[in-house]
């Protein structure tokens, strides 16, 4: 497939942009990647393909545009089936990974935004609290989903390790930025292993970005939607 | 052995009234558990345990809860009656608008039927705006599934709820000059036999939502 027919609209920074990117690595799919600056301004292509929320990832394939990570990540799963399973095949474990997914970005990460934006101590404590809890689920969740393998996937990554592990170099930033640890040895073992795997796999190794790279980037974000205010 | 399919739902929740509809159009034999939820029974907090909450769908002893996966759950369980398109990219597009719905239109839907006072006005306003993407979405379709109902339009069941609100509130927002085609759309989507059978009756829910909202000449 010629390697305009699949095009990614995205920003190293992002997560979700991240997800998309795990996937088309999985699938080995060769795509054109359009970094979007889109602190400074967003491209007439972006807010073309993304009228309504006008944000990245958009995926674009033979100019289809599509967005929302989750759904690009199927999307990509359903087109390039020759390639390795992202979801799992069995109807109730797809169910149990949507679930979490849906967790992760309606539950969980809204407590790491809550932290990130909080003004006083105590609505970052209490945000903090709510990531902590949502961990120990998560751990349990991993137990079960794994069934004793390597990832929430099973042998390979599959769709709830993308969905997670993206979140990982904000974590860092987030322990980093609240001088705490929230995925260690003690608290979360299976989780920290599996933090450690899912980051130096393939189809993942070469999307890490910097921790001190983020939080930077995380800083400018703040000073910005602060003088916009 | 044979097959067990349980809901515990609550009838006037459009949340389990989608998945009762889904269940109904793939013609699978289910047992309703009505809960009630001010008092939730130790079975709906064993299946649910971390939101507790319904819609809970318990196929073979399995539970699986959030009323959007459990409708990609049923359609990939029970062939028959497509919920969601074969091509990836329509499939694509129908998530998109059914998170679209829960994403943004529920939250301004809550916002304008519960909120503040001055938050219901800028409520009322958003909700138009998205309720603008949805008519132009639906283009010259009988339904967002396209020639029959499909996931969309299950989600977008709101929708349904959104007319009883403005009946028991004396509000005007979908009115035919302004979304001709969601109108239309509502009156298709009401007039299927399944549908139908799913709906929780209008008046019982515009008496129910009216004593909430304290009607029309009460103020909150």
């Amino acid at each position: 497939m010629a390697k305009s027919d699949v095009k990614l609209l995205g920003a190293w920074s992002s997560p979700f942009v991240m997800r998309a990117r795990i996937a088309l690595n999985i699938k080995s799919v060769d795509y054109e990647y359009q970094e979007e600056n889109w602190l400074v301004s967003k491209s007439e292509l972006l807010l073309k393909s993304n009228p309504i929320h006008k944000k990245v990832p958009v995926l674009i394939h033979a100019d289809n545009p599509m967005c929302e990570s989750l759904i690009i990540v199927q999307y990509i799963d359903e087109v390039w089936s020759s390639g390795p399973s992202i979801l799992p095949s069995d109807p109730y474990d797809r169910a149990t990974a949507r679930f979490w997914s849906a967790y992760i970005d309606d539950k969980w990460f809204p407590s790491m935004i809550a932290f990130f934006w909080g003004q006083e101590e105590d609505a970052k404590k209490a945000a903090i609290a709510q990531m902590e809890e949502g961990l120990v689920l998560l751990e349990e969740a991993f137990g079960k989903c794994s069934k004793g393998k390597a990832f929430f996937g099973g042998d390979r990554i599959g769709f709830l390790d993308i969905a997670f592990g993206c979140f990982l170099g904000s974590l860092r930033v987030t322990e980093k930025a609240g001088g705490i640890e929230l995925l260690s040895e003690t608290k979360t073992p299976s989780l920290s292993k599996w933090a450690e795997r899912f980051s130096s796999d393939i189809a993942v190794k070469e999307l890490i970005s910097d921790t001190d790279k983020l939080a930077e980037f995380g800083k400018k974000l703040q000073a910005k939607m602060t003088a916009n205010n | 052995m044979a097959e067990e399919v349980l809901l515990f739902g609550v009838g006037r929740s459009p949340f389990s009234g989608r998945v009762e509809m889904a269940l109904k159009l793939k013609g699978v034999e289910y047992k309703y558990v009505e809960e009630d939820l001010a008092n939730k029974s130790p079975s709906l907090l064993k299946y649910n345990p971390i939101h507790k909450k319904i819609p809970v769908l318990v196929h073979n002893g399995n539970p699986i809860v959030e009323s959007q996966v459990i409708l990609e759950y049923i359609d990939e369980t029970w062939p028959g009656y497509p919920l969601l398109p074969k091509d990836p990219y329509e499939r694509a597009i129908a998530r998109f608008w059914a998170k679209f719905i829960d994403d943004k239109c529920l939250p301004a839907i809550f916002k304008a039927f519960y909120g503040e006072e001055k938050e219901r006005e800028q409520a009322v306003e958003e909700l138009s705006e998205f309720l603008n993407y949805l008519e132009n979405e639906l283009k010259e379709k009988k339904f967002f599934g396209g020639e029959s109902i499909g996931m969309v339009d299950i989600v977008a069941n709101l929708i349904f709820w959104l007319e009883a609100w403005e009946e028991a509130s004396g509000t005007e927002l979908l009115t035919r000059e302004k979304f001709p085609r969601l109108t239309n759309w509502t009156h298709e989507f009401v007039s299927n036999t399944i549908v139908k059978e799913s709906l929780f009756p209008r008046d019982k829910l515009v008496a129910f939502l009216r004593n909430r909202i304290g009607g029309p000449n009460v103020s909150k």
